[in-house]
C-alpha cells in the first residue's frame, strides 16, 4: 500500500494540466502509479540539501543571443503538409471563441 | 565477403579504395535488412531501394571528384526514429507521429550526409525515448539478435539491436538516461554518449531536454571515435551547444593505458548486480590493471538517489516538451471532438502509449504550484550534490569503471509490469547524464546463457578521449564477437 494517496480530484487536477483525458480504469491505475512513483521520490527527503542551490544546468553557460535574422526559406507548403486540417495556407482548428 | 561484417572503419577504407562501390554497400545493407528483419524488427521505416540506390550513386560521384574526404563516406546508416530527417517519415514510435515527414534534417544526422554517409533507415525505439526495453513503441518491439525471445535493451534499440545483426554499418542513437548504453551493453555494441552540448541537439524531438545527448553505436571504439567525429559540431541553432577546443577523438585511438588512474564504486557492486555481469565487469577492470592502470575501489556515494531525480526532472521536462503534440502541426489528430481543448485531449490521449503518459502526468504534477519546491527543486538540488561526488571522483581518477546495466537483457514482457523495477535497471547509467558526463558502454563478455554483458567506463565532462584510450585499449585484448544470427549469413545481392 502506497504511503502517499491520490486523490480523485488531484487526478482530475493533473488531467487538465497533462491535457489528457483518461477513462476511470486508467484514472485508477494512474492514481496507484503516482502514489508509488512519489513513495519513491520521497527517497529524496532523506538528502539534507539546505543550502544547495538548485542546479538546473552542468555547465555555467548563459543565454546564447544571436540577431533575429530569418535564415530559412519559406516552407510553409511542407509544414503545412504536416497538418491533420488545412484551410487557405493555415491551420485549421475547431472554433475558439464564441 | 559480407560487407556488414565489417566495421565502418574498415568498409569506409574499401569503398575509398574502389575495392567495392557505394552502391554494393548500400545493397548489402538492404539485403541484410530484407533477410533479418522479420527476426529483429530494428526499424519503423526502411528507405525505398531506389532512394538509398540513388544517394549511393550521388555519394561516388562525390567521391571519385574527391570532395569527400571522410572515413565514413558510402558508408551505410541507420538513425533512431527521433530525429528529424527531410521528407523521411520521423515517428518517435508514437502513433501522434506517425505519419510526420520532418521539412528539415537534424544537425548531426546533417553532419553525417556532409560526410557522405548513406542513410538506409530509421531505427525502432520506446515510444519518446521513454522505456528500456524498445517494447513500449507503437509499431511494434524490436528482438535481441543475440536471442530473438530477449529485448534489445532501450531507448535506443532499434538502433543498437540493428547494428549487432548487422543491418548496417553502424547507427545514431540518443541517451537521456542511458538509452544509448544499455542496449549497446544487451546487444553486444559500442556506444557512447558524449559529453552533454557535444553533439548538436538540433532536430532532435526533445524528451529531456538537459539531458539528452546523440551519440554512436558501432562494433567498436574506433568507429565511435571516427563517428563522433563526424557528428559533433558547435550549433548555433542550440543554445545548449557547447564550442570545444578539440574535436579529434581518433587521435586518442592508443593502445596504453599506463599510469591511468581508474575508480571502481564500490556503491555500484551492491545488491540487485547480478553475479555473471559482476564477474564479467571485474575481469574487465583486471585487464586494464594488467596493461599498466591504476585501479582502486572508492565510494562514489549518492548512487541510489539518481534514480527519483531523474524521474522528476526528466518527467518535468517531458511534460513541457510534449505539450506541443496538440492535434494540430502534426500528422495526428483524435475524431469527434466538441471545440479545441477536447480536441486536445482527445488526440494526445489517444496518441500517446502509456509509460508516456505516466511520464507526463507525473511531470505535470511536480511542477503544479504547491509541489514544486518539493519535487522539482529537491530533485535540481540532488542533481548538484551528485555532480558534487563526480567532481570529487574526478578529482583522484580519471575515469570510473563499472557495469553498465545490474543484469543482461531480460525476456521480452517481463518488464513493463513494474516500472519503479525497470527505472531501477538504468541506477548506473542514469547519474552520468544528470552530470552531463561522457560514458562509453564496450562488450566485455557473455553470460552463461549466451547473452552479452557491457563495460561501462565514464569520464568527466570533456574527457572522451580518456574514454576513447582506454576502451580502445581494453578492445585490443578480445576479437568482436558476431552475434549468432549475423553469422547466419546473408545471400549476397
Amino acid at each position: 500500500m502506497a504511503k502517499n494517496v491520490i486523490s480523485d480530484e488531484t487526478i482530475e487536477y493533473v488531467g487538465i494540466l497533462a491535457k489528457l483525458d483518461l477513462s476511470g480504469a486508467e484514472k485508477e491505475q494512474a492514481k496507484a502509479d503516482m502514489a508509488n512513483m512519489l513513495d519513491y521520490i520521497d527517497m529524496l527527503n532523506e538528502l539534507d540539501t539546505t543550502g544547495v542551490e538548485p542546479m538546473s544546468h552542468v555547465f555555467p553557460v548563459h543565454n546564447v543571443f544571436r540577431e533575429d535574422v530569418v535564415a530559412n526559406g519559406d516552407d510553409r507548403e511542407n509544414m503545412l503538409a504536416n497538418a491533420p486540417e488545412r484551410k487557405d495556407g493555415c491551420y485549421k482548428v475547431p472554433k475558439t471563441v464564441e | 565477403m559480407n560487407l556488414m561484417s565489417l566495421t565502418a572503419a574498415e568498409l569506409g577504407k574499401k569503398i575509398k579504395s574502389g575495392e567495392v562501390s557505394v552502391r554494393e554497400a548500400a545493397e548489402s545493407s538492404l539485403a541484410a535488412i530484407r533477410e533479418r528483419e522479420t527476426d529483429v524488427h530494428g526499424f519503423v521505416t526502411v528507405v525505398d531501394e531506389e532512394t538509398v540506390l540513388a544517394k549511393a550513386d550521388e555519394v561516388q560521384r562525390r567521391l571519385s571528384e574527391g570532395k569527400l574526404v571522410s572515413p565514413l563516406a558510402g558508408v551505410p546508416v541507420a538513425v533512431k526514429d527521433n530525429m528529424c530527417t527531410e521528407g523521411l517519415l520521423t515517428t518517435c514510435s508514437s502513433r501522434i507521429l506517425g505519419n510526420f515527414k520532418p521539412t528539415y534534417t537534424a544537425e548531426a544526422v546533417l553532419n553525417l550526409e556532409r560526410a557522405g554517409a548513406v542513410i538506409v533507415g530509421k531505427t525502432n525505439m520506446d515510444e519518446f525515448a521513454m522505456g528500456s526495453t524498445t517494447e513500449t513503441s507503437y509499431f511494434g518491439v524490436t528482438r535481441n539478435p543475440w536471442n530473438t525471445e530477449h529485448v534489445p535493451g532501450g531507448s535506443s534499440g532499434g538502433s543498437c539491436a540493428a547494428v549487432a545483426a548487422e543491418e548496417c554499418s553502424y547507427a545514431l542513437g540518443s541517451d537521456t538516461g542511458g538509452s544509448i548504453r544499455q542496449p549497446s551493453s544487451f546487444c553486444g555494441v559500442t556506444g557512447i554518449k558524449p559529453t552533454y552540448g557535444t553533439v548538436s541537439r538540433y532536430g532532435l524531438i526533445a524528451y529531456g531536454s538537459s539531458l539528452d545527448q546523440i551519440g554512436p553505436v558501432a562494433k567498436d571504439v574506433t568507429d565511435c571515435a571516427l563517428i563522433l567525429e563526424a557528428i559533433a559540431s558547435h550549433d548555433p541553432k542550440d543554445s545548449t551547444s557547447v564550442r570545444r577546443e578539440d574535436y579529434q577523438f581518433t587521435q586518442a585511438l592508443v593502445d596504453d593505458v599506463s599510469g591511468m588512474k581508474i575508480g571502481i564504486p564500490r556503491d555500484y557492486f551492491g545488491k540487485g548486480l547480478d553475479g555473471e555481469v559482476k564477474e564479467a565487469v571485474m575481469r574487465a577492470a583486471k585487464v586494464l590493471e594488467e596493461k599498466g592502470a591504476l585501479v582502486e575501489e572508492f565510494d562514489l556515494s549518492l548512487v541510489e538517489y539518481a534514480i527519483p531525480a531523474y524521474y522528476v526532472i526528466a518527467s518535468a521536462e517531458a511534460s513541457s516538451n510534449l505539450a506541443r503534440f496538440d492535434g494540430v502541426k502534426y500528422a495526428y489528430r483524435g475524431e469527434d471532438y466538441a471545440g479545441l481543448h477536447q480536441m486536445y485531449k482527445k488526440t494526445r490521449s489517444e496518441g500517446f502509449g502509456a509509460e508516456v503518459k505516466r511520464r507526463i502526468m507525473l511531470g505535470s504534477f511536480v511542477l503544479s504550484s504547491g509541489y514544486y519546491d518539493a519535487y522539482y527543486l529537491k530533485a535540481l538540488r540532488t542533481k548538484a550534490l551528485i555532480k558534487r561526488a563526480f567532481d570529487r571522483a574526478f578529482e583522484k581518477y580519471d575515469l570510473i569503471l563499472g557495469p553498465v546495466a545490474p543484469t543482461t537483457a531480460p525476456k521480452l514482457g517481463e518488464s513493463l509490469a513494474d516500472p519503479i523495477k525497470m527505472y531501477l535497471g538504468d541506477i548506473y547509467t542514469i547519474s552520468v547524464n544528470l552530470a552531463g558526463l561522457p560514458g562509453i558502454s564496450v562488450p566485455c563478455g557473455l553470460d552463461g546463457n549466451g547473452m552479452p554483458v557491457g563495460l561501462q567506463l565514464i569520464g568527466d565532462c570533456f574527457q572522451e578521449k580518456k574514454l576513447f584510450r582506454a576502451a580502445y585499449a581494453y578492445e585490443q585484448t578480445r576479437a568482436y564477437r558476431h552475434c549468432p544470427l549475423a553469422q547466419k549469413g546473408v545471400s549476397e545481392a
